[in-house]
């Protein structure tokens, strides 16, 4: 019963960062300042996350080829730097980060 | 003009690509919350009133390291708290929206639709046809999300080794295909080498603090890019 309480809670604090902004439109205004910061918000935060996830495996700093992830996100970086397409991205990262788990798996095949 | 209808799915197909990274996100979650003990029912709802797939992928890690609830809400807060940066970025956009319907588009925020259509904001100045393209985009990756729930709670239930498979490298990509193409001056490039360098010193701070500490330092550093740059010009 208990986890119940723990999803509201968790329902509430998701939504109510989501929701000020939205709630505040039209009624103050924004700093040109301000609004040249949010332009970077996305860059920041996104790049954040997948340093982490990429670099930082079973709790510590990784930069060797046994990091699959890693191997992968730098095919994705590639392939987003030329092309700036975001579907290629994705498909040929996911693709690379196949190929390296199967050589792994079955290296004699 | 084009058609709210149009809009619609021009949102929902712009928003294809992150349904299919986010989908082996949503499949491991489900996998993960069956295998840490969460019933079905609850694994579900809080992909239903939540809808935050970070904020969830803690919570469930920090509820099987027992931690108390205090402190896994804390931690859900932070986390969220970059929606507020991002709902910040269309408050010129939603001004002029009746408050009922700021609160399901405010509910349906996630970085992938705030990917989506903070570009097409940027091509799109009509704000009735930017309301029914980000309902397009941010409908279908609730669909999208709920779906890859179940399903991950299915397959959890029956590959109990799924979530070893290494699934979130699905998160990773879409994110680097968000990011690059905004990489467009300096200070946007120092801003995520900051953010990279800044969050790997700090990883281990306590409850994700560092991924907060990071995203704050690598905007100022923008902006201060941003500054000098201009000062340059004029």
């Amino acid at each position: 019963m208990s986890e119940w309480v723990l999803i509201a809670g968790m329902a509430f604090l998701t939504f109510l960062p989501r929701y000020i902004p939205f709630a505040l439109a039209g009624k103050i205004h924004l700093s040109p300042l301000l609004i040249r910061a949010l332009h970077n918000v996305p860059i920041a935060v996104l790049s954040a996350i997948v340093s982490q996830t990429t670099f930082m495996r079973g709790g510590e700093l990784s930069i060797v080829l046994d990091n699959h992830h890693l191997i992968a996100a730098s095919v994705a970086f590639l392939v987003a730097l030329l092309t700036r397409h975001m579907f290629l991205t994705i498909t040929l990262g996911m693709l690379t980060f196949a190929i390296a788990e199967w050589l792994t798996r079955f290296p004699n095949v | 003009m084009v058609s709210n209808r149009l809009n619609f799915l021009i949102g929902i197909r712009d928003t294809i690509p992150l349904l299919v990274a986010a989908a082996p996100f949503g499949i491991v979650y489900g996998a993960l919350a069956i295998s840490h003990g969460l019933s079905e029912w609850l694994t579900l709802s809080m992909s239903l009133f939540v809808f935050a797939g970070s904020a969830q992928f803690i919570a469930v890690t920090l509820l099987a390291s027992s931690a108390i609830f205090p402190v896994i809400l804390t931690t859900v807060f932070i986390v969220n708290l970059r929606h507020m940066l991002y709902a910040a970025t269309f408050m010129p956009h939603v001004a002029k929206l009746p408050q009922l319907l700021r609160i399901p588009m405010a509910f349906w925020l996630t970085d992938e639709t705030f990917a989506v259509a903070s570009n097409q904001a940027l091509r799109e100045p009509d704000a009735e046809g930017f309301v029914w393209y980000y309902l397009g985009s941010a409908i279908a990756m609730y669909s999208n999300w709920i779906l890859c729930t179940w399903l991950g709670l299915t397959l959890g239930q029956q590959i109990p080794d799924v979530t070893n498979w290494g699934l979130e490298v699905a998160m990773i990509v879409a994110f680097i295909g968000i990011v690059v193409p905004l990489l467009k001056h300096r200070a946007q490039w120092a801003c995520a080498a900051t953010a990279v360098v800044s969050s790997i010193l700090t990883f281990h701070w306590p409850h994700q603090i560092g991924l907060l500490f990071s995203s704050v330092a690598a905007i100022g550093v923008g902006l201060m890019m941003e500054h000098k740059a201009v000062e340059k010009e004029t």
